[in-house]
């Protein structure tokens, strides 16, 4: 009832085309993005600001980085946060030593670095597969850890190898309040999305899916592998290269290369894994699950406990914290292998035929 | 269908739950609120466990005596488990509980650096005790940091003054062989700089030799040490890797007598699953070591954990983190005390009239003796410009069973330590554009 297309006729190639061709998708969209800049500012206090919708946002965008390689292109890596690194350290670098440098210039310079980082790394790609390619892709995540960590010049010298960065300006308007950073955040991350969903539907992301489907059969069929792949190593890269800069510049401020450990890659392959493997939403929801519950465990737990009459110590919620976060991941992997996206899919296609399901 | 039922209660529950979460806390005004970031759990929990402990209980006893001068001490803990952007978290979730912040102490470096931007935005101070950045020193920059009682730097200061008095003068030191094992972040690269400035001035010969997190890895690192026989190490570890290099030292055949670990290398956790393999095996004590037998532990043990009211166990109360903790608790409390002397006793303290309070730390030997402090540290004095109040460490030897003081007291070079500071904040304040604070502000 809710998403019937009966009697949506599209009589133009133009309304044929469009990003979203259901209106109440498209509707829905507009809906929650104008909600997002208008509404949250409104509604929501610092905290949330700065804790929660800002890692959530940024981290948002890295995920959906992830999955234009992971699961568009089918090329798993395990170098993910290496490239938020190269993006983080490339723009600081642009930043202190070209005078005058725009911080989001320098953002997205960052990012054009770790795309060409990402094509250096991501050439193993052409010749090995699947989980050979997740352990060569290691190597990136280890160099880079090494680099920022030993050679002084990344790091302009810093004596104990912390760089930080102080306000981004941005045409006269100084990103400093929570809801500023927030709302650059949104800006870029709404952009990039938009980016990415007309990317993916147009030539190049067909190629990177029939790569990803069969990648003989698709060399078969004209589609250059190296080039598809070389790409898609680029894009993702560029995103995960913007993340991370916006990761160090707005989110920690100042920060060391431990903020893009080992740890930070597998956080974000886990996310697209449970958010939904070649699903734009996928990547948020992925984002949404991993921020966002551990933090709500850690504040309900001893909440929780007080109600029972336990006294529910910081240690034992912490573990418990795990524990739960741990079981729910592998809930989810068992109950909807596909990832919450396909949940997301499979209550839209509900809402169609409500409320006379066959 | 009853599963459907009992989800639907789950989160209804939620849902009220969070409600009542965000709803205003009422506070009575005269409760002086600090957060606690601890990490009790993770790779470095052994050692974070004991500080929090400490820290805790300080402010129990200052409550069972009766608060500062009537202002009752509260605090929420956070787990933060050690990763900077749970820290991050966790400072905004308690920054504005309860009438606001006092005072922040990380207990991390990478959150130290973190939150250095922060402060001044929310007006909170930071208390970094041992830790921390060294330059923060430097009042006038950093107007928000409060390196209390010690600095990386000037424990590597002490250390090499230490050697330079073993060897019998620092020129004794010129063509000697130190080796610095470190652990591979910030909080083990602040010593660098200050052991290189010294090398210069003496000419020993130094090496570093960095240890990935978390540490348990050092088999290359002390192959290299068997190879090139420096005349010293000194170790800066953290957590499970200290008693790593111990048991290295101990299978390479290095004499531990020749090696110094930094306050975070020198506690029980350490060195007690070595125990005798870490015989005679050294390390600096930031002003206190382990004291069991201080007045102010034997009150603790009284007033708070005879009422069954203590945090962690009593056989850990003295012991050289949980001191840590306890004093660092302490200088929050006595910054409280001073601020109240100006802003009005009995009231409650925010964070901008807590900086000053902490500017204006002078605990002289008597007040330290009234509060059972005597013996275990020596007199603080801040002001505006140097926030750290006190240059003097003394070192401390394992016997196999116990920590026992080993030298004497010293005091960190100011000719060396000042020079560093000035210009290393003066970077600082260039990268940031701070206006350098001048006598006429620290009277405001």
């Amino acid at each position: 009832m809710f998403y019937r297309e009966n009697g949506q006729f599209k009589t133009t190639y133009k309304a044929d085309q469009q990003a979203f061709v259901i209106p109440q998708d498209r509707w829905a969209i507009v809906a929650i993005v104008v909600f997002a800049f208008v509404g949250v500012p409104l509604l929501v206090d610092e905290y949330m600001f700065r804790a929660i919708l800002v890692p959530f946002l940024i981290l948002s965008l890295a995920a959906l980085g992830v999955n234009i390689l992971v699961g568009y292109c089918g090329q798993i890596t395990l170098g993910a946060g290496a490239s938020m690194a190269v993006g983080a350290y490339a723009a600081y670098n642009f930043l202190v030593r070209v005078d005058g440098m725009p911080a989001l210039a320098a953002i997205l310079l960052g990012g054009l670095v770790a795309a060409a980082a990402g094509i250096v790394f991501g050439a193993p790609s052409l010749r090995v597969r699947g989980l050979y390619l997740a352990v060569a892709t290691l190597a990136a995540q280890f160099f880079w850890d090494w680099a920022f960590l030993r050679i002084k010049w990344f790091t302009n010298n810093s004596s104990s190898g912390n760089v930080s960065v102080s306000d981004i300006n941005l045409l006269g308007w100084t990103v400093n309040t929570p809801t500023d950073k927030y709302l650059f955040c949104l800006g870029i991350l709404v952009a990039f999305t938009m980016m990415a969903k007309n990317l993916l539907r147009g030539n190049m992301g067909r190629q990177w899916m029939a790569i990803r489907d069969m990648d003989v059969a698709a060399a078969v069929i004209g589609i250059r592998p190296m080039y598809a792949k070389l790409t898609a190593f680029a894009v993702s890269s560029f995103y995960l290269g913007v993340a991370g800069a916006l990761w160090g510049f707005v989110n920690l401020g100042s920060w060391e290369p431990a903020a893009f450990s080992i740890d930070r890659s597998l956080q974000l392959l886990f996310m697209v894994i449970i958010g939904g493997l070649g699903a734009i939403s996928g990547g948020f929801f992925g984002a949404a699950f991993i921020v966002i519950l551990p933090i709500f465990l850690n504040q309900m737990l001893p909440l929780v406990g007080g109600l029972l009459g336990l006294d529910v110590s910081i240690a034992l919620a912490a573990h418990v914290e795990i524990i739960i976060f741990g079981s729910l991941i592998v809930f989810f992997l068992i109950v909807e292998p596909h990832g919450i996206a396909r949940l997301w899919a499979t209550g839209r296609e509900k809402l169609r035929l409500w409320p006379f399901p066959h | 269908m009853k599963l459907r039922k009992i989800a639907v209660t789950v989160s209804l529950a939620a849902i009220g739950l969070s409600a009542a979460l965000t709803a205003p806390a009422t506070f009575a005004a005269e409760e002086q609120f600090f957060p606690v970031l601890s990490f009790r759990t993770g790779a470095y929990a052994p050692n974070g466990t004991p500080w929090a402990n400490g820290y805790v209980d300080y402010f129990k006893l200052t409550n069972a005596r009766g608060g500062v001068n009537g202002v009752k001490m509260i605090w929420e803990e956070c787990e933060t488990a050690y990763a900077t952007d749970r820290g991050v978290e966790c400072y905004e979730r308690l920054k504005g509980k309860h009438g606001g912040a006092t005072v922040v102490q990380p207990l991390s470096t990478g959150i130290t650096f973190a939150l250095t931007e922060k402060a001044p935005v929310d007006k909170i101070p930071l208390i970094t005790a041992g830790y921390g950045r060294s330059e923060s020193q430097d009042g006038s920059v950093f107007a928000w940091n409060f390196p209390l009682i010690g600095t990386y730097w000037m424990a590597a200061d002490v250390l090499v003054q230490h050697i330079a008095k073993k060897e019998g003068g620092f020129d004794k030191l010129k063509g000697k062989k130190i080796t610095l094992v470190y652990h591979d972040s910030p909080y083990g690269k602040e010593p660098i700089a200050l052991l290189q400035e010294r090398a210069k001035m003496h000419g020993y010969e130094l090496s570093l030799l960095p240890v990935a997190h978390p540490g348990v890895e050092q088999k290359a690192t002390w192959l290299q040490i068997r190879q090139n026989k420096p005349d010293y190490v000194f170790l800066w570890g953290w957590g499970v890797m200290n008693s790593t290099s111990i048991k290295e030292a101990q299978a390479t055949g290095y004499p531990r007598e020749k090696m110094y670990g930094v306050w975070w290398s020198g506690a029980e956790p350490d060195v007690k699953d070595v125990g005798d393999g870490a015989k005679g095996y050294n390390a600096l004590a930031m002003q206190h070591g382990a004291e069991q037998g201080s007045k102010v532990v034997k009150e603790i043990l009284e007033k708070v954990h005879a009422k069954g009211q203590g945090t962690g166990p009593k056989e850990e109360v003295g012991q050289v983190l949980y001191m840590r903790g306890l004093i660092s608790a302490m200088l929050a409390v006595e910054g409280v005390r001073s601020a109240q002397a100006r802003y009005g006793k009995g009231k409650r303290i925010t964070g901008e009239q807590m900086r000053w309070g902490l500017e204006n730390i002078n605990l002289d030997q008597k007040t330290l003796d009234g509060m059972g402090f005597g013996g275990v540290m020596r007199p603080v004095q801040t002001s505006c410009l140097d926030h750290m109040g006190s240059a003097w460490a003394r070192l401390h030897t394992w016997d196999g069973k116990k920590w026992n003081f080993s030298s004497d007291w010293y005091q960190g070079d100011e000719k060396v330590l000042r020079p560093l500071v000035i210009s290393t904040a003066g970077r600082y304040s260039e990268e940031k554009k701070i206006v350098r604070r001048t006598a006429e502000d620290c009277k405001k």
